[in-house]
């Protein structure tokens, strides 16, 4: 349903050199699909994300959702950040409830369904509380409540667990999980962990730096909910591992 | 000393510390200036001593003149600082939000800022005549620079995170700046408040010793009229206080209102 064609972005820098942060790029994402754009800094995909978005213009090729080409953000398509996306001058709950606010709800209507999903990200018991009295993680299930409430078609994500440790990142990835399993929303979410793909995408859009672009789109034919540690599990890390190898020859500075 | 020795900052103090430093700073103060009083240097009408100055205060306060001075003061003072409020933070909203008025506006502004607010006297009585208002003129020229300026660059400070969410939840222009700008810039706008309080008062006590008969900057200038020097000296201590005492309410109100807006970004002092 959103399908980005021919999509190019070319930036000016500051000494008026041009530079090629996304070449030729194509893109289709189903409804209810969880897709990846997995790659190295520098690869483009926040770029991608953002014009996907609506949130940038390309320099040429168009983004299309359902047929109608996206001109700016719209609420129907909420992207969240890794961090910094809370109000901090606002509880849990208000937080969830401000695009329900900004859509005219009225206010009881507002709390009760904001409440709901808190609830549904387990954090209800917090609903009082200011983000900085909560953890990231918290933090995290906060901005996800938040975009969930206004029912969007589409979830973008720009490297959503990325600010969090090893552990809280392993157990939102589980939460988004299952969300994802209840609702079966669409997600388009960025990310440079291997791991993180395979366990939560079903296909993985591979990208490389200079210039950015889309070298590989992989299939993960898991059934869900998937085990980390089994055997195909790995081998589409190796598979991802090797093609990100291989398309950084010269890209030494990326790691596992 | 305490741990946490290796930065003289962390130092904790306790509560009869703090106590005991300042009686130490203020009773070594008030014993130099009793010395000098008594060296003989300066006669007792140009140099009282703290003696003096604290009977002449209390026979001061017996003539009962001084509340109604007060009065005055604190009604010209909150005339011409909620004037500059009202002024300040929502032109302050629109250049900070506005950036091609902030470049068309800005330089004027820098102009204006640093014309001391008594400079606007002589303009002040031929626009406004005699009694309250240029007074009210002068503390709202003291108030208004450094709220307009903290509040353009509080708004203009206000991460683009909070506005990308906003615009992406479908917020308009107003819901934009009194939903999102407004509390995100709020702790800031406070601070700028708090030191166009302060700068009020000083510039009021200035303003009403030119040309007004009333409040406190008058009491300073009428006492010296009457060669009473302990009376000027007493009036100052007063007006050092009521500031203080000014100062601490703003203080406490700043606290109250940031904690309510939750935001850590900005930690308050005192």
């Amino acid at each position: 349903m959103i399908i980005a064609r021919g999509i190019r972005k070319i930036y000016d820098d500051r000494r008026g050199k041009r530079f090629e942060a996304l070449r030729e790029t194509e893109l289709e994402i189903a409804r209810g699909e969880v897709l990846c754009l997995l790659g190295p800094s520098g690869c483009g995909k926040s770029t991608l994300l953002n014009i996907l978005a609506g949130f940038e213009n390309p320099t040429s090729g168009t983004v299309t959702v359902d047929g109608i080409t996206v001109r700016g953000p719209d609420p129907r398509r909420i992207l969240l950040f890794q961090e910094y996306g809370l109000f901090p001058w606002l509880s849990a709950l208000g937080n969830v409830a401000y695009g329900l606010k900004i859509k005219g709800l009225p206010r009881q209507e507002c709390r009760e369904k904001a409440m709901d999903m808190l609830r549904m990200v387990g954090l209800d018991a917090f609903a009082d509380n200011h983000p900085h009295e909560l953890s990231g993680g918290m933090q995290q299930r906060v901005a996800i409540a938040r975009a969930l409430a206004v029912d969007p078609e589409l979830i973008f994500m720009d490297e959503p667990f990325g600010a969090l440790d090893s552990l809280t990142r392993l157990r939102m990835q589980d939460e988004l999980e299952k969300i994802r399993l209840m609702r079966n929303q669409t997600m388009v979410f960025v990310s440079h962990d291997i791991a993180e793909a395979v366990y939560l995408s079903d296909r993985i859009a591979i990208m490389s730096p200079s210039p950015g672009q889309i070298t590989m789109v992989i299939q993960v034919p898991l059934t869900r909910p998937r085990s980390r540690t089994s055997q195909s599990f790995t081998d589409i890390q190796d598979l991802i591992y090797s093609e990100l190898k291989l398309s950084n020859r010269l890209y030494s500075e990326y790691t596992i | 000393m305490r741990n946490k020795n290796w930065d003289s900052r962390l130092v904790a103090i306790s509560s009869v510390e703090k106590w005991v430093y300042p009686g130490i700073v203020f009773m070594v103060f008030i014993i130099s200036w009793q010395a000098v009083a008594m060296s003989g240097i300066y006669t007792p009408y140009q140099f009282p001593s703290p003696l003096e100055v604290w009977r002449s205060t209390l026979e001061l306060y017996e003539q009962g003149t001084v509340l109604k001075h007060i009065r005055v003061s604190m009604y010209r003072l909150l005339a011409g600082f909620l004037l500059a409020l009202a002024t300040g933070v929502p032109l302050g909203i629109l250049l900070g939000w506005k950036t091609r008025l902030f470049s068309a506006f800005d330089p004027l502004i820098q102009i204006i800022r640093p014309i001391s607010p008594i400079a606007w006297f002589p303009l002040a009585i031929l626009w406004f005549k005699i009694g309250d208002p240029p007074a009210i003129f002068i503390i709202f020229m003291a108030a208004v620079f450094p709220i307009l300026l903290s509040t353009i660059a509080a708004v203009r400070s206000v991460h683009s995170f909070y506005v990308k969410v906003a615009v992406n939840f479908g917020a308009g222009p107003g819901q934009m700046i009194l939903n999102v700008v407004l509390p995100a810039a709020f702790p800031q706008i406070m601070v700028g408040v708090r030191i166009a309080l302060g700068s009020a008062w000083i510039h009021m006590v200035a303003g009403e010793m030119l040309g007004v008969q009333s409040g406190l900057g008058f009491l300073v200038v009428d006492a010296r009229n009457f060669l009473r020097t302990d009376w000027v000296i007493s009036a100052m201590i007063l007006i050092g206080i009521l500031g203080l005492l000014l100062d601490a309410v703003m203080a406490w109100i700043q606290r109250r209102i940031s904690g309510s807006f939750g935001n850590p970004a900005i930690k308050i002092n005192n």
